[in-house]
């Protein structure tokens, strides 16, 4: 499934809970639950992402040309939110997920649901995890 | 006699909006408080009519704003029952007021090997200025502990004094907890060894009476925006012969008597510390919030919080998952709480999806939180406005979102 058609998955499932915020807040608990565990030892601090005000850690690794990303959180929202980005952007190349363009954070209204503080953070993940990409689409060149 | 809230309600525009699609219940009142109509009038009034620079004009409108502005000293001189009003000096606020004293009363009076005391319950407002001075000087900082209620160590204060302890700066009512301090028996002791005291008032000015002669403290500081007031604004109460005896905290216009190229002379208090023109409008209006809060009286206002404060304490402690973190015997209406399994963060957020409006986090208070072992909680601060069926509300949304990590 293409980057587009899981953010149109996302932008249905988003609007099927309509407006209440109540819901929508459960609704991104409940799927940040469902996160594959990220190891413990790889909570590191290098791995902590910088400029989100909760604890989030992120690591990836690639295999056959793709990469993988693990994530967690000490808050249950911000695990909601990552575990979004990883279903978008875990398991593509890096080209992938350099060129992503991640217009369902828009569509939803994402920003209102979770505030300014935490749309920070969000941005923040998603810059870690281009990083990421660059990083791995340089060592793959070489 | 008791309060009729519904007319206390009816003078805050801003309560009467919905939020998320729900009504607003305002449960962030620590942090800061909302403004009745007439601060808010004051302040477009000042502007509309009286704007002048204050002290030195000779004419009508800058007479009449000056009389305006030193009428709120008058004011806040009787509010703490200071004995004069040149022991009134206007700030930024509470921090403002700490820094000035750290930086001017630090100077003069404080010297390599002294001491300084201040608690775990501090602000990083009364942490951050004393570390500084401390460094500079070198000059040692001990911290007074606390117990798992969140009340402090007696004993170990008393064991911390000595004659090298210079002053004593704790908070009067913890902004993170509630907790309630034992000042006057503080104050004493600090006194005995000769040091002076600070009372951080930022929290209990708007929930306690305070006489400053009764308490005997040297300094007293409050923040306007905590007590109905604007924001940035605060004031420092300091002890004549003590503020007499400091150097002058920042030059400029204001706070001279003569200035020569070859020397400056300084002006009288509390002129002395207001360099600069000052927040005019606001302390006006600030005029405003305390008549407020006397129109209503300091006791009819304790007895409303405090009676919240149990009725909520109590509904809260019957839900499954609820921790509350803080829960001295004497305190001011502020609750901490966590939830079993969950981030404050989180709660917080769910919360104001009720339309429920609360801080969450370290408030602040980073080395209080490590003493408890937790990143932060949530907290939930009353004010007069508040009601027992706002509370009901917040019990119901807590009760909800505890459900989803413990099942009861």
């Amino acid at each position: 499934m293409s980057i587009n058609k899981v953010q149109e998955e996302i932008i249905e499932e988003f609007d099927i809970l309509g407006s209440d915020r109540e819901s929508t807040i459960f609704y991104i608990m409940e799927i940040g639950a469902k996160l594959p565990e990220m190891p413990e030892n790889d909570k590191t601090e290098e791995n902590i992402i910088k400029g989100c005000q909760s604890k989030v850690w992120l690591s990836a690794s690639e295999a056959q040309g793709k990469i993988n990303f693990l994530a967690d959180s000490n808050t249950d929202i911000t695990k909601g939110l990552i575990s979004l980005l990883i279903r978008i952007l875990s398991g593509r190349t890096p080209e992938e997920i350099i060129q992503a363009e991640l217009y369902f954070i828009e569509k939803i209204g994402m920003g209102n649901i979770i505030g300014s503080q935490r749309s920070n953070g969000l941005a923040a993940m998603i810059k870690q995890m281009k990083l990421y990409a660059l990083g791995y689409q340089a060592k793959l060149n070489s | 006699m008791a309060l009729d809230i519904q007319k206390i309600r009816a003078q805050f525009p801003i309560l009467h909006q919905q939020v998320n699609g729900k009504p607003l219940i305002y449960f962030d009142n620590a942090a800061t408080t909302q403004k009745p109509q007439e601060v808010i009038d004051a302040l477009s009034n000042y502007y509309h009519m009286d704007n002048s620079n204050i002290h030195r004009g000779a004419h009508t409108l800058a007479d009449r704003a000056t009389r305006y502005y030193e009428s709120t000293r008058t004011l806040l001189k009787d509010f703490i029952n200071a004995k004069e009003e040149a022991e009134i000096i206007f700030t930024k606020g509470t921090t403002e007021g700490i820094n000035l004293v750290a930086t001017c009363f630090g100077k003069k009076f404080i010297e390599q090997g002294d001491e300084i005391i201040i608690s775990t319950l501090e602000h990083h407002s009364n942490i951050v200025p004393w570390q500084i001075l401390c460094e500079e000087k070198g000059a040692k900082l001990n911290i007074i502990p606390i117990n798992e209620e969140g009340e402090i160590d007696f004993e170990a204060f008393e064991n911390l004094l000595s004659s090298k302890t210079k002053l004593v700066s704790i908070v009067h009512a913890s902004n993170a907890l509630g907790t309630i301090n034992p000042v006057e028996k503080i104050i004493s002791k600090a006194h005995q060894v000769g040091a002076k005291i600070l009372l951080d008032g930022a929290q209990s000015s708007s929930h306690l009476e305070i006489d400053v002669q009764a308490l005997d403290c040297d300094f007293f500081v409050l923040s306007a925006h905590k007590l109905y007031g604007p924001t940035g604004l605060g004031a420092l109460y300091g002890k004549r012969e003590v503020l007499d005896a400091m150097p002058p905290y920042q030059g400029g216009g204001e706070m001279i008597k003569e200035v020569t190229f070859a020397k400056t002379t300084f002006n009288e208090l509390p002129f002395k510390f207001e360099a600069g023109t000052p927040n005019i409008a606001d302390v006006i209006a600030f005029g405003k919030a305390l008549e407020f809060i006397n129109d209503l009286g300091k006791k009819a206002i304790k007895a409303h919080e405090d009676e919240l404060l149990s009725y909520a304490s109590a509904e809260l402690s019957k839900i499954n998952g609820f921790i509350p973190v803080g829960t001295a015997k004497d305190k001011v209406s502020v609750i901490s709480f966590n939830i079993n399994g969950m981030h404050p963060f989180d709660v917080g957020m769910m919360l104001d999806a009720n339309g429920i409006a609360v801080r969450t986090g370290h408030h602040c208070t980073q080395p209080l939180m490590q003493r408890f072992g937790i990143e932060g909680t949530v907290r939930a601060s009353f004010a007069v406005y508040n009601t027992k069926s706002e509370i009901d509300t917040l019990v119901a949304s807590v009760a909800k979102i505890a459900k989803l990590k413990n099942k009861s």
